[in-house]
C-alpha cells in the first residue's frame, strides 16, 4: 500500500475519548481534508499523525511502514503546521526558513519556499515587524522548505488575504504533482482540486471503549 | 551531528540578540557576590574562609535564573513541537541547548569568577582549583536544570517548583566544588574532590538528555 493510512485510530486526551475507529488512507499526491465541529479533534488527529500524541489504539503505516516502530522515518516525512507560527522576534524571515530548511537538510530550498509565499521582499525583516498573516505565510514558507512528503495543516488560512490563499493554493498543488499528501483541517474555503473529506463528528465514541479497541 | 550544530548555533544567535538574558544571570553573580563584604564586614580572614562557598553559592542561584528560558519559550510559541518533529532526536536536541545555555549562562560566570575571587580575597593558590570546579560544574547545573525546566514545563509556577526540584540536586556539585576550592587553599590536593565533579559531569551527559526528552515528550502529548 503506498501513501499514508492509518488504521482503528483512537485519541484519548487525559479522561476523554476524542475519536474512536477511525481509519483513512491516501495515496501519494493524494489530499485529505478534515471537517467537523469544534472539538471534534481535528488537532489531536493532526497531533497524532505528526506523532506528538501517541494513539490510544491503531497505528499509522507509510508505503508499507509502521510508524510507531521507525521514529527517525516518521521524523523525516512529516512537516507540521499547529495553531502557533513559532516566528521567533528576534530573527528575521531568511533566517528562519534558513534555519528550518537546513534542519532538514534542504538548506538551498529556503529561497524557493519564500518566494512561492511572496516572502522575497520580507526575507530581511525581522520577525517582531511581522503582521498576523505575514507570521503565518512564514510558518507555511518553514513547512515547504522542509521538502517533506507529508504536509500537517492545522487551519492554514488564518489571517491570509486572497492572494496569499491562491499562492498557498498553488504550493500544495506543486507538493501534490511531485507526490506529497497533504492533510488539511480548515473551516476556510480552500482549493484541493480531488481531495478527500473525512467528518470527524462520525468517530464520535458512543459509550465506552470496548475491549476490541484496545486489541 | 550537523543538525545539533546548526541548532546550537541558532540557539545561540537568539540568546545573544536578546542582550538581557546574557546579562542578567551575571550581573546576579557579581552584585549578590559584591553584598557579601558589605553584610560581614570587611575582615580578611572572614572573607577568606567565605569565599569559595559564598561565589558557589551565588553561581548556583545565577544559573537557576536562567533556567527557565531554557525550553519555557520554545513552548510558548509552538517551536517546541516542530523540534520534538525534526529530523533529530529529542535527545540531541536537549544536548544542543544545553550547551547552547551553558556558552550564555555558565561561561560567563567562568570569567566573572577571578575578579570575584580577588574582591573576597580568595587564597591565591586557589584561582586554579576555582576554575576548573566551575569548568566541570556549571555544565552540570545547566544539565540538571534542563532535567528541571523539561519536567515543569507547562506547569503553573512552574519557577517555583523548579527551585524546590532542582536546588536539592544542586547539593553534591556545591559540596564537592567548595571542598575542592578550601582544599587548595589549605596545601592540600583538590584532585579526588574535582575528579568526583568530573564523574557527575560524565554521569549528567549521559543521562540528562534522556530524562529530559522523556520530560518534554510527556509536556508536547
Amino acid at each position: 500500500m503506498t501513501g499514508l493510512v492509518g488504521i482503528r485510530l483512537s485519541c484519548r486526551r487525559s479522561e476523554r475519548v476524542v475519536f474512536t475507529r477511525l481509519d483513512f488512507s491516501i495515496e501519494s499526491g493524494g489530499a485529505l481534508l478534515l471537517s467537523g465541529p469544534n472539538g471534534s479533534g481535528k488537532s489531536s488527529l493532526l497531533r497524532l499523525i505528526a506523532g506528538l500524541i501517541k494513539p490510544f489504539t491503531g497505528h499509522l503505516e507509510y508505503e508499507g511502514t509502521r510508524l510507531q516502530d521507525d521514529p527517525a522515518r516518521h521524523r523525516e516525512i512529516i512537516a507540521y503546521l499547529g495553531h502557533q507560527d513559532a516566528v521567533k522576534s528576534m530573527l528575521t524571515v531568511g533566517e528562519s526558513t534558513r534555519f528550518w530548511a537546513g534542519l532538514y537538510d534542504h538548506p538551498s530550498d529556503a529561497h524557493a519556499a519564500m518566494a512561492a509565499m511572496g516572502l522575497s521582499d520580507l526575507a530581511d525583516t525581522p520577525g517582531r515587524f511581522l503582521s498576523s498573516g505575514q507570521r503565518r505565510r512564514a510558518a507555511l514558507a518553514r513547512v515547504i522548505a522542509g521538502g517533506t512528503p507529508v504536509w500537517l495543516l492545522d487551519e492554514p488560512t488564518v489571517g491570509l488575504d486572497a492572494k496569499s490563499i491562491a499562492a498557498l493554493e498553488s504550493a500544495l498543488a506543486a507538493h501534490r504533482m511531485r507526490g506529497g499528501i497533504v492533510l488539511a483541517a480548515t473551516h476556510a474555503p480552500i482549493a484541493l482540486p480531488g481531495a478527500a473529506e473525512l467528518n470527524l463528528a462520525e468517530f464520535e465514541p458512543q459509550g465506552f471503549l470496548d475491549d476490541a479497541d484496545a486489541a | 551531528m550537523s543538525a545539533m550544530l546548526r541548532l546550537f548555533a541558532h540557539d545561540l544567535k537568539l540568546q545573544l540578540r536578546l542582550g538581557s538574558d546574557l546579562i542578567a544571570p551575571v550581573a546576579f553573580f557579581v552584585l549578590a557576590t559584591l553584598l557579601v563584604p558589605l553584610g560581614v564586614g570587611p575582615e580578611p580572614n572572614l572573607l577568606t574562609r567565605l569565599a569559595p562557598g559564598m561565589i558557589w553559592v551565588t553561581a548556583l542561584l545565577a544559573t537557576l535564573l536562567a533556567l527557565d528560558r531554557l525550553f519555557q519559550r520554545d513552548f510558548e510559541d509552538g517551536t517546541l513541537d516542530l523540534l520534538a518533529l525534526a529530523p533529530l532526536p529529542l535527545e540531541a536536541i536537549v544536548l544542543a541547548k544545553v550547551a547552547a545555555h551553558w556558552v550564555t549562562t555558565g561561561l560567563p560566570l567562568l570569567i566573572a569568577a577571578p575578579v570575584l575571587g580577588l574582591m573576597l580575597r580568595l587564597d591565591h593558590g586557589s584561582y586554579v582549583t576555582l576554575e576548573v570546579s566551575l569548568l566541570l560544574g556549571t555544565p552540570v547545573l545547566s544539565m540538571v536544570g534542563a532535567f528541571g525546566a523539561a519536567v515543569t514545563l507547562g506547569a503553573r509556577r512552574g519557577g517555583a517548583l523548579l527551585a524546590l526540584l532542582v536546588l536539592p540536586l544542586y547539593v553534591p556539585i556545591l559540596i564537592f566544588a567548595t571542598s575542592a576550592i578550601g582544599a587548595a587553599g589549605e596545601g592540600l590536593s583538590p584532585r579526588p574532590h574535582l575528579l568526583l565533579l568530573a564523574s557527575f559531569f560524565v554521569a549528567g551527559l549521559v543521562l540528562v538528555p534522556f530524562a529530559a526528552a522523556a520530560a518534554l515528550r510527556n509536556a508536547l502529548e
